[in-house]
């Protein structure tokens, strides 16, 4: 086996990558073919289902039909996206350069939610946020918040839960980013002439910027697709396209919708990944030019 | 004398309760070779960082050109460092690292160009603006390090041993190329290094620093035939340390050794003190045949090892009372023999006093 590989060194890569691969095609790329087929289907769950490339008027039917809430899915994951970005940065620089013995705790604290399941932390936010709840209530005692004022079943209530849930998938890659970062060479700028703002600026900042792709990515990707949020803390106004593609799923049975939106879903997010990845990437050369 | 450019006034840096600078005081004048010499630990990278601005003294002062800089921030002195670890920004092209200090002054458009250009001829790598730091060699980013320094012009250079991590022959030309340069612009450079060999060849001055002082400042040719302590005779070059009881006989100080043998150093190359001691270097020492004559220094001994290293051949002599000493004998026109001297041989070690130095022990605190 191994006198094999030595005369034939390609081979090593395709054969360390072989059980992603079996994987993927196991549990992503069957059950994405299935998923096609079943956009493509008419019919109920009673008279059974036909495929027909006909079918494939589901598309802009169901994008016709759900583009409030695709747009609503966009711009909550992108609100929510900021939001980790401005709090996560200044954290995991934080963190990283100034934290000292402390990192380790500080970085346990991050994912420290982790040990909970996601829903319970869902739903004690949701008592936290209630209209009477230990957050509330008090401040409306007192009168400082009027009896009216609510913060559960808004699009606020909605965001601050994904960008809680999904917070510390921001943190850790800017950390890890920032981290590696030789500090020697932000002596050697500052040793250059760049003050502390000209150096974070030039030298820092650019090198984190794969932190912040990874990071933005691994809170926008579910974000896009989040329902337990948009469903526990939010209202009907604020219902996602998670929610639509859950509910057509398993409420209505309304299979070719459901698979539907879910490609168009997925072509949205790569769509969207893929513009980005092109913006960081050009802004990483102008930091050069500038 | 030339101006000075830096200053250092009784500058100390306490690391916790760690002193790893203490007390060092120094002048390096305008467009100087300046060395730091010493072994690992002993305080140059700090005393260059307190230069550079990276660090603060604990106390003293830090004058450059005159302006006191203690506490001036390191992006406001006119100095540059070229890091040992050279530094380079990763994620910039060779052109844009030359250029950083430049646009950080405010320097724009065809001056930039023509500057970059300029400094990267100095150090012979035309064509390579594009590239990123990661495609160079090791002497070649070296070379960048040096370029991004000194395309400012600042007044000083500061470079902690920028040679490190080359191996022994691109260091040897890359050290030769380091003093061009500084020839050819003329900045005064304070330069950090562990190795004698390539502090000898560069300096102009010498500061030779152990446990956070210096223990002799001098031209490498003083340092060399006459060190004044200890730690400086062995640490640069090899030395034989002679002691004993010490008197004094006219012009001449003697060393009683224990075997009762004198020998004796002119008492024009300083005091002796109660721990001081005499020394000699291996090559000034010359083995004759047991019944030779000779005048000056004198002692006898049997060759116990004898190593052939080309150029020259190095001895071990023993003396009497144990005493050890090291010979090195050029390989041409041996003066006594034409063939090695093998161990067991009976031999007379000889020496003029004038090629014996005077050393104390290291300066206390
Ligand atoms: N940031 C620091 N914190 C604590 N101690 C330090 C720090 N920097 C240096 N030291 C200590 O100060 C002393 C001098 O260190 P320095 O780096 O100046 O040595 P050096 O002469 O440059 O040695 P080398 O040749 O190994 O680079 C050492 O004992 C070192 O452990
Ligand atoms: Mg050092």
């Amino acid at each position: 086996m191994i006198a094999f590989l030595r005369r034939r060194p390609g081979l090593l890569p395709l054969l360390l990558l072989a059980p992603a691969i079996a994987w993927l095609v196991a549990f992503y790329v069957y059950p994405a073919i299935q998923m096609l087929q079943a956009s493509l289907w008419s019919g109920t769950l009673e008279t059974g289902f036909a495929f027909s490339w006909a079918n494939a008027a589901t598309y802009p039917e169901a994008l016709g039909r759900y583009s409030d809430q695709f747009l609503r899915s966009i711009l909550y994951a992108a609100v929510s996206t900021l939001v980790c970005l401005a709090l996560a940065f200044p954290l995991a620089y934080t963190i990283a350069y100034r934290a000292g013995r402390w990192r380790t705790i500080l970085l346990f604290i991050v994912i420290a939610p982790f040990f909970t399941s996601f829903l319970l932390r869902v739903l004690a936010w949701k008592t936290v946020l209630g209209d009477d709840g230990f957050l509330l209530g008090p401040l409306k005692a007192i009168g400082v918040l009027p009896e009216e004022f609510r913060i559960l079943a808004t699009p606020v209530a909605v965001i601050f839960g994904i960008s809680y849930n999904f917070f510390p998938f921001m943190v850790l890659p800017i950390y890890v980013s920032l981290e590696k970062i030789d500090r020697r060479l932000v002596e050697a700028a500052k040793d250059l002439y760049a003050g502390p703002a000209r150096a974070f600026q030039r030298i820092t900042l650019p090198l984190a910027l794969p932190g912040v792709f990874a990071g933005s990515l691994l809170v926008f990707i579910p974000a896009m697709g989040d329902f337990v949020n948009a469903e526990l803390l939010g209202s009907v106004q604020t219902r996602l396209i998670g929610n639509v593609i859950q509910s057509r799923f398993l409420v209505n049975n309304d299979y070719p919708t459901a698979a539907a939106l879910s490609f168009m879903l997925m072509a949205g997010i790569l769509a969207a990944v893929f513009i980005y990845a092109r913006v960081l990437g050009t802004d990483e050369l102008e930091s050069g030019i500038g | 004398m030339a101006d000075v450019d830096v200053r250092l006034v009784n500058v100390t840096k306490m690391f916790g309760d760690q002193t790893a600078v203490d007390g060092i005081t120094l002048d390096v004048s305008d467009g100087e070779f300046f060395t730091l010499l010493g072994p690992s630990g002993c305080g140059k990278t700090t005393t260059l960082r307190m230069i550079g601005g990276f660090e603060q003294p604990t106390s003293g002062l830090i004058e450059l050109k005159g302006e006191d800089v203690t506490f001036l921030p390191a992006h406001e002195r006119d100095v540059n460092t070229v890091f040992q670890s050279y530094a380079l920004f990763p994620h910039l092209t060779i052109f844009e690292n030359v250029a950083f200090g430049l646009r950080r002054s405010g320097i724009k458009g065809d001056e930039v160009t023509r500057r970059v250009g300029e400094a990267l001829e100095l150090v012979q790598l035309i064509g390579y603006e594009k590239r990123k730091p990661a495609q160079l060699s090791g002497g070649q980013a070296q070379r960048v390090a040096l370029a991004r320094a000194l395309v400012n012009r600042p007044a000083v250079l500061l470079l902690d041993e920028p040679l490190g991590a080359l191996d022994l022959k691109l260091r040897k030309q890359m050290g030769i190329e380091l003093k061009r340069i500084q020839r050819e612009v003329g900045i005064t450079f304070i330069y950090v290094t562990h190795d004698q060999e390539e502090a000898m060849t560069m300096s102009d001055r010498i500061a030779v620093m152990n446990k956070g002082r210096y223990e002799q400042l001098a031209g490498p040719e003083t340092l060399y035939e006459r060190p004044t302590t200890r730690f400086v005779a062995s640490f640069v070059g090899a030395s034989n340390l002679l002691e004993g009881k010490i008197g004094s006989d006219g012009d001449s100080w003697t060393v009683t050794l224990p075997s009762g043998d004198v020998v004796r150093a002119p008492k024009s190359l300083g005091e002796i003190g109660t721990g001081g001691a005499i020394g000699v270097r291996p090559e000034k020492l010359t083995l004759l045949e047991p019944g030779q004559e000779s005048k000056g220094n004198r002692l006898d001994g049997t060759v116990v090892d004898t190593s052939y290293l080309g150029v020259l051949t190095q001895y071990t002599v023993e003396g009497a009372g144990g005493l050890r000493l090291l010979v090195s004998e050029q390989n041409v026109d041996r003066t006594t023999r034409s063939d090695t001297w093998r161990p067991g041989e009976r031999v007379a070690l000889t020496w003029k006093p004038d090629h014996g130095f005077v050393v104390g022990d290291s300066k206390s605190a």
